[in-house]
């Protein structure tokens, strides 16, 4: 396997949608490539930073006008 | 035989969106509660501001309870306010750049073929070396590299965890195209965190 097909497959492998067969050989090609290793193994975390559930969190004052303004509609319903 | 946590959660829901369909409050905000942080971060991931996110998410909500009545339990409730969501994020940035969508910077080789240009690795656990604060603004910086609609099909697949096809489903895409964009988006976004995070650079 060479390096542009192996990082072809990088999503269905993050996806685990390859085909045994497939997975084997890509694994393969994986312990002794070195830079593709590198770009799947960042390419993970990368996923993983951006799923860190503490970035971005709902701030206390900002909730507050969510639940205001949802009462405020419901109240101008009836 | 125990219900699975899973079904009883669905059903629980099932019987809240009955509830706030009848014109309990206290039932809506229920499902408020339970899906607000995702929602906001949704806001902030696509749109890049606090501002814009507020608005957002206030905008899905009272949306999702105004046309509440018209909510059909054939998907999921939580996909059904992210789709209002994404559509206010997305009117959002529009309103904001009268700019037209650009095509997303990638190499490519004669085939089309997405070509990778940084191998280099990582240093270990680099979001230690960065306040939090600092952390955001470097991954938002990177997912601003990327066309709104890439970084959409990120969030909602990698970050938010929906299908595939409930992604297609919500961006109106096929499923081949949201494939495509993420693969792409995944790549893009790794080689911009490269820089700041691969041996040997500067932090
Ligand atoms: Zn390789």
């Amino acid at each position: 396997m060479k390096c542009n097909q192996a990082i072809k497959e990088l999503s269905g492998y993050l996806d685990g949608e390859l085909d045994p067969e497939l997975k084997q050989t890509l694994e393969a090609h994986l312990t002794y490539c070195n830079h593709c290793h590198a770009v799947f193994d960042s390419t993970k975390k990368t996923i993983e930073l951006y799923c860190d559930g503490k970035l971005f969190s709902l701030p206390d004052d900002v909730r507050t006008r969510l639940h205001e303004a949802l009462k405020r509609k419901l109240h101008g319903r009836r | 035989m125990a219900e699975i946590p899973q079904v009883a959660l669905a059903r629980d829901e099932s019987h809240l969106i009955g509830e706030a369909k009848a014109g309990n409050y206290a039932a809506f905000e229920e499902l408020v509660n339970r899906y607000e942080k995702k929602i906001y971060r949704l806001g902030m991931n696509i749109t890049g501001n606090r501002e814009d996110a507020e608005d957002v998410l206030q905008e899905a909500f009272l949306k999702a309870f105004e046309h509440l009545p018209d909510f059909r339990e054939d998907s999921r409730f939580y996909t059904w306010v992210v789709r209002i969501a994404v559509n206010e994020a997305l009117m959002k940035l529009r309103k904001r750049r009268s700019s037209r969508e650009v095509p997303m910077e990638t190499s490519e080789d004669e085939n089309g073929e997405v070509l990778v240009r940084e191998f280099a690795d990582w240093k270990p656990n680099p979001e230690q070396q960065f306040a939090q604060v600092e952390l955001e603004r470097i991954l938002q910086s990177a997912a601003n590299a990327l066309p709104p609609g890439f970084r959409t099909v990120f969030y909602l697949r990698d970050v938010e965890g929906l299908s595939t096809e409930e992604t297609a489903e919500v961006l109106d895409l096929t499923v081949g195209a949201v494939k495509a964009r993420l693969f792409r988006a995944r790549l893009r976004l790794r080689e911009e965190l490269s820089k700041i995070f691969k041996r040997g650079s500067i932090q």
